[in-house]
C-alpha cells in the first residue's frame, strides 16, 4: 500500500509534510541519509519527478539537504528539525480547534473537554 | 531538449465526421502523462497517429522530430485498446515472438512479470480470462526499452491488486528518457502517478496541465475536475 493522500491538494506538498512528519518524529534522525528519490516514490507509489519536487520543497526550507552523488541527508541541525516540529504541533492543534469549532464547541470549552479527557486517563 | 512528440495543427477525418482538429502537442521526454476524454473524443484517433496506423488529414505529427516510420516503429511501444495477438500462441511463445520482432524487447523481463503476476506461460492465450489477456499484452509492451510507450486503456479490465502491481512496474521501470502516455477513464487509480495530463473533448485539446497545478488552483483532484468539465 502506498501513502494516503487527499484528494483536494497538491500530491508533491502532501509528500513533503509526510517526510516532514516522518523527520519530526525521528524516523530519520538528523544527519541521516534519505533513502534514494526512487526507493521513496516507489514506497509512496507516485511519479518519481513528484517526489524530487517534494524533496527540492524540503531543501529550500533548509530542513534536508543534497550532496553531490552522496544522496539527501536530514539536516544536522537539531534546532531546525525542533522548528518545524513545533510548526507540525500548532498545525495538529489548529485543525483540532477548528474542528471543534464546527461542532460548536468554543476553544475554551475544548480546552475544558482536553484537559477533562486527559486527566480521566490516569 | 527536443520534444519527443509533436503535433502541429494536426486533423484527422473519417469521412464527415472530424475525429480531431486542429491538435497542437508537444511531449517531452522523461514523463508519465495521462490522456483523458470522454468517450468517442479521439484519445484512440491521436495514438493511432502516432503509431502511425493512420495518416493526417491534415498538419503533421513528429516522433523525434520525424514523420511516423520504421525508425518511430523501435522508438514506441503501443499498446492497442483491443487484443491483436494470436490468440492460438501460448503466452512463452508470445514472449519469443516479441523477442524477434523487437530489438529493444528484453525477455527476462517479461518472464519476471508473468511469474510475479502467476500468469503460467504455457497457457494459450485463447484460454486466459479478459483481464489476463489485458495483463500478458501489457507485460509484454512494457518489457521493451522504447522512447515513448503509447498505452490505449491499459488497465481498464485489470483487478485493483493486479493495478497496482502494474502501476508500480510502470514507476519502478520508468526511466528520464522515454515518457508514458496513457489514455484511460479510470483517472483516480492512476493519478497520483501521472506528471501531466491532458483532457481532449470532441478532436480539440481542452486543457494541458500538470497534475500538482491542477489541484493547487482548482483545490480539487484532476478526476474531479474531470467530473466537472465533462459533466453530462
Amino acid at each position: 500500500m502506498g501513502w494516503h493522500f487527499d484528494s483536494n491538494r497538491p500530491i508533491y506538498a502532501q509528500l513533503a509534510e509526510h517526510i516532514q512528519l516522518q523527520i519530526a518524529a525521528g524516523v530519520y534522525p538528523p544527519g541521516s541519509k534519505l533513502p534514494s528519490v526512487r526507493d521513496l516514490a516507489a514506497e509512496a507509489e507516485v511519479n518519481p519527478n513528484t517526489m524530487q519536487r517534494a524533496l527540492a520543497e524540503l531543501e529550500t526550507e533548509g530542513l534536508i539537504f543534497a550532496q553531490r552523488t552522496a544522496g539527501r541527508f536530514v539536516t544536522q541541525d537539531a534546532e531546525a528539525v525542533d522548528q518545524s516540529r513545533r510548526r507540525l504541533f500548532q498545525s495538529a492543534v489548529e485543525a483540532f480547534l477548528k474542528n471543534m469549532g464546527s461542532l460548536g464547541c468554543s476553544p475554551q470549552q475544548s480546552l475544558e473537554i482536553l484537559k477533562n479527557h486527559v486527566e480521566g486517563l490516569h | 531538449m527536443d520534444a519527443l512528440l509533436e503535433c502541429r495543427g494536426l486533423t484527422k477525418s473519417y469521412g464527415r465526421k472530424t475525429a480531431l482538429s486542429g491538435v497542437d502537442l508537444s511531449l517531452s521526454r522523461g514523463k508519465i502523462i495521462g490522456l483523458l476524454g470522454p468517450n468517442g473524443s479521439g484519445k484512440t484517433t491521436l495514438i493511432k497517429l502516432a503509431c502511425g496506423l493512420l495518416t493526417p488529414t491534415a498538419g503533421e505529427i513528429l516522433i523525434e522530430g520525424k514523420a511516423p516510420g520504421v525508425e518511430s516503429r523501435l522508438a514506441i511501444s503501443y499498446l492497442p485498446d483491443k487484443n491483436y495477438l494470436n490468440d492460438w500462441m501460448r503466452v512463452s511463445d508470445l514472449v519469443q515472438y516479441f523477442a524477434d520482432f523487437y530489438s529493444n524487447f528484453d525477455p527476462n523481463r517479461a518472464r519476471d512479470m508473468l511469474q510475479k503476476l502467476n500468469i503460467d506461460p504455457s497457457q494459450r492465450l485463447k484460454t486466459l480470462s479478459k483481464g489476463t489477456k489485458e495483463k500478458v499484452q501489457l507485460i509484454l509492451v512494457m518489457s521493451r526499452d522504447a522512447q515513448l510507450y503509447l498505452l490505449d486503456e491499459p488497465i481498464g479490465g485489470v483487478d485493483p491488486a493486479a493495478r497496482d502491481y502494474i502501476l508500480n512496474t510502470i514507476i519502478a521501470n520508468y526511466n528520464s528518457q522515454s515518457t508514458i502516455l496513457i489514455s484511460t477513464h479510470l483517472i483516480a487509480d492512476i493519478e497520483k502517478v501521472l506528471d501531466e495530463v491532458i483532457f481532449i473533448s470532441e478532436g480539440r485539446v481542452v486543457l494541458s496541465s500538470s497534475v500538482d497545478e491542477i489541484r493547487a488552483e482548482n483545490g480539487k483532484s484532476v478526476d474531479a475536475l474531470f467530473r466537472e468539465v465533462f459533466k453530462c
